[in-house]
């Protein structure tokens, strides 16, 4: 099956619908409430969360034996929720520090939670097959109810997001002000971070633990590049989560071998690339570009000092002089003296040029320039 | 004990000793979650290295996973220094990426490669004494054991050779630049290090178990010492400790040794978490209940010390006038009155000549903004702490 096969077919085959729905909207509320994550410099807290889970899948399958995604994604959500604590707990109570609390709490849930899988499937009833796909995610094994939830759960996190609006912006650009105002600062805290972990969980069957935390980040931080305002910022990482989820079905289901979480991660890793490098404000090439005019801007300015030296010697000012005497001063191209010249402030004759009254004028107040606001 | 198992545990012993080590200055240098990073982002490296030597064990294949551990550190280093995301964004962008390659690349070559994603995160202990290394036809012992231990001589050694670079690296990094030694190549060779270490261990306990190694023991030893030689031979035993403790967890449950020995390394975290005697949370919230009661006593010999008439001072009054609810006052006052900084008379309550003397040092203290000075004074003050 090729690309266009697979948009073919998308609106007919019921898998395919299934999943490339899940995705999508996975894509969708993962970048939403990864903004607020990667604005919260808690971007690494996705990773821990994901990873805190496992255990708590286990032990949900241990506990009640059963297999639907509803019971297992709640024991993943008890967990990642007692790992967030965890980590809050030694960040704030010890003087370690929260990279290591998250290192820690991470590899120390994933491998209790390896523990119990593996004795899991050491145990006599056959029932347990299917748990691995929670560590790297099997899209395909998506089905309509599975979306259902993931649809509803991100409508409810919409609407809170909504309500809480401009609770969860004040307190993320500046949160001791929002406790002067009398906002219950603890309450929009633990909302937003328990809504990420329910994100976190939510994708836990699609892309696993593993990648988990890159479909939250990447999102969200190509949509950073865009634009300095967050309603703005939530719905483009929606819009850049979708998409990869679409693509990244898309392309898996178009190729053999190849799982859909990490081609996901992939496509939204080359969405960061693209607005790392062509952001028109933040990216590096429009940088470089800014640096570069600067650069040239710099030099012609000090050509035109140049020659504003010599013809302050004159007593007209638009007395011709020689290019050659301006070989002694390295900042001169050819292309820079055209430029001056397209500018108005020289005149050039053959092998001479001449300052124009405009062009004297402005070397005269270069540096006694005022603010350009002004 | 069976062969096979004395040789499982000495791989783990010198696999958590290999791994304590560089987590100790990660652990310190707030950088633990670079060895997430690089655990992860080794997978692509594994890959094409396996690929071209066709062995997990080989040296070539070792150094060049670690390169991409290094290479990961480099393009973190460099997303940050663009200033478009934070330091963590950037990490946690880098090593999904890299490992999603290193996923698919496996994926699209399944058929001619050995390897699973599963083995090289998880790790299978139990599999390690069966890889023999054989010279000349003799039995030299698991592969796994000379890699490791060959990782873990070359770590010592690093170790004894700049400890004192590291140590100023790693709390001054000014200084040791004034005194001549780079913080940069320091760095880098730690995360060398690191990075070879990882891979070394992936084999034998997963890449990600490898994070707990190396984190855990370094975070456990840091609850109880603040001495960097100390911190790293306690590392160590935590480390030694809970890999022979996880093989025999694993043992009696029939599960996954690496598994059951982060377990065990979560579990001693777990302990000396609550029970440090200074760092410990226990202890912790006992001290902020102490001084709690203590900035109360200060507050109230205050007042007691601002108001000469007697009327201020009568015992309900004060239960009034500062607020407090009875239990609180109640305790104050008696905590006052054991360390006999008050004395109470017909239910007045006035200040003894060593309440006094306290109370007008805690003042001036206070009025010069040297707050700090009141705790060490209170050791020779009070009898009985709060």
């Amino acid at each position: 099956m090729n690309i266009q096969e697979y948009f073919e077919l998308v609106w007919t085959d019921y898998t395919l619908r299934t999943i490339t729905l899940g995705t999508a909207v996975l894509g969708a509320i993962c970048g939403m409430l990864g903004s607020f994550a990667v604005l919260r410099k808690q971007s690494l807290l996705g990773d821990a969360i994901s990873h805190a889970a496992l255990p708590g899948i286990a032990l949900a399958f241990l506990i009640t034996g059963a297999k639907d995604s509803g019971t297992l994604l709640l024991g993943a959500l008890v967990s990642g929720v007692i790992g967030t604590f965890w980590i809050r707990g030694i960040t704030t109570k010890t003087h370690l520090k929260s990279d290591t609390a998250l290192g820690l709490i991470l590899s120390i849930f994933f491998g209790f939670g390896m523990l119990l899988l593996t004795f899991i499937q050491k145990q006599p009833n056959a029932n347990q097959a299917g748990l691995d796909k929670y560590l790297f995610g099997q899209a395909a094994t998506l089905m309509e109810s599975d979306v259902r939830l993931m649809i509803i759960v991100t409508g409810i996190s919409l609407f809170v997001m909504v309500l809480f609006w401009k609770e969860f912006k004040i307190l993320l650009f500046d949160a001791d002000y929002t406790k002067t105002l009398g906002f219950n600062t603890k309450f929009i805290d633990v909302l937003i971070t328990f809504l990420i972990v329910l994100a976190i969980v939510l994708g836990l069957q699609t892309v696993g633990v593993v990648l988990m935390s890159a479909i939250l980040l990447a999102p969200a931080a190509a949509a950073r590049q865009w634009t300095n305002n967050l309603g703005t910022m939530v719905l483009l990482a929606a819009v850049f989560g979708a998409l990869s989820g679409v693509f990244g079905t898309a392309i898996s289901a178009s190729q053999n071998n190849l799982s859909t979480g990490p081609v996901i991660v992939l496509v939204a890793g080359v969405f960061v690339l693209f607005s790392f490098i062509f952001s028109h404000k933040r990216g590096l090439l429009f940088r470089e570009i800014r640096f570069r005019k600067n650069r040239t801007d710099l030099k012609l300015m000090k050509t035109l000092q140049f020659m504003y030296g010599i013809a302050q010697e004159h007593e007209n000012i638009s007395h011709p002089h020689a290019i050659r005497i301006l070989n002694n001063f390295y900042g001169f191209t050819k292309g820079s003296l055209k430029k001056l010249e397209n500018e108005g402030w020289i005149a050039i004759d053959g092998q001479q040029w001449a300052m124009t009254p405009k062009g004297y004028k402005q070397a005269q107040e270069m540096y006694n320039q005022k603010p350009i606001n002004e | 004990m069976s062969n096979p198992q004395i040789e499982i545990q000495l791989i783990a012993a010198i696999v958590a000793i290999a791994c304590a080590i560089p987590g100790v200055f990660l652990v310190l240098r707030k950088m633990a979650l670079i060895s997430d990073a690089i655990s992860h982002s080794i997978l692509p490296g594994i890959v094409i290295g396996f690929f071209i030597t066709q062995d997990l064990n080989s040296p070539l294949l070792i150094l060049l996973a670690a390169l991409t551990g290094v290479i990961t550190v480099v393009m973190v280093e460099f997303i940050q220094k663009t200033g478009l995301v934070k330091e963590d964004t950037a990490i946690g962008l880098v090593f999904p990426v890299l490992f999603s390659i290193g996923v698919i690349l496996i994926a699209k070559n399944a058929n001619d490669v050995h390897l699973d994603v599963d083995a090289v995160l998880l790790g299978e202990l139990a599999f390690a004494p069966f890889d023999r290394l054989m010279v000349g036809g003799a039995d030299w012992g698991p592969k796994s054991l000379w890699v490791m231990g060959s990782i873990l001589f070359i770590t010592i050694s690093l170790l004894i050779l700049f400890f004192k670079e590291l140590k100023v690296t790693t709390f001054d990094a000014g200084l040791s630049s004034v005194l001549g030694i780079s913080p940069v190549v320091m760095h880098y060779g730690l995360m060398s290090v690191s990075s070879v270490t990882v891979v070394g261990a992936f084999d034998a306990v997963g890449a990600i178990l490898v994070v707990a190694l190396m984190i855990a023991p370094a975070a456990t030893a840091y609850l109880l010492t603040e001495d960097l030689k100390k911190m790293i031979w306690l590392s160590i035993l935590f480390g030694v400790f809970s890999a022979i403790s996880g093989y025999w967890v694993a043992n009696i449950l029939d599960a996954s040794i690496s598994g059951s020995i982060a377990t065990t390394l979560g579990v001693v975290f777990l302990l000396v978490y609550l029970f440090a005697p200074k760092k410990g949370l226990i202890s912790v919230l006992y001290r902020q209940k102490q001084q709690r009661i203590e900035v109360s006593l200060i507050t109230f010999l205050l007042h007691l010390n601002r108001h000469e008439e007697e009327s201020e001072r009568h015992i309900n009054h004060l239960q009034e006038h500062i607020n407090w609810r009875a239990v609180r006052a109640r305790s104050v006052l008696d905590l006052a009155e054991k360390n006999n900084l008050v004395e109470i008379e017909n239910q007045v309550v006035s200040l003894t000549e060593k309440g006094l003397a306290f109370t007008e040092k805690s003042l001036e203290y206070i009025i010069n903004n040297k707050d700090e000075k009141i705790e060490p004074m209170k050791e020779d003050f009070f009898l009985f702490r709060g």
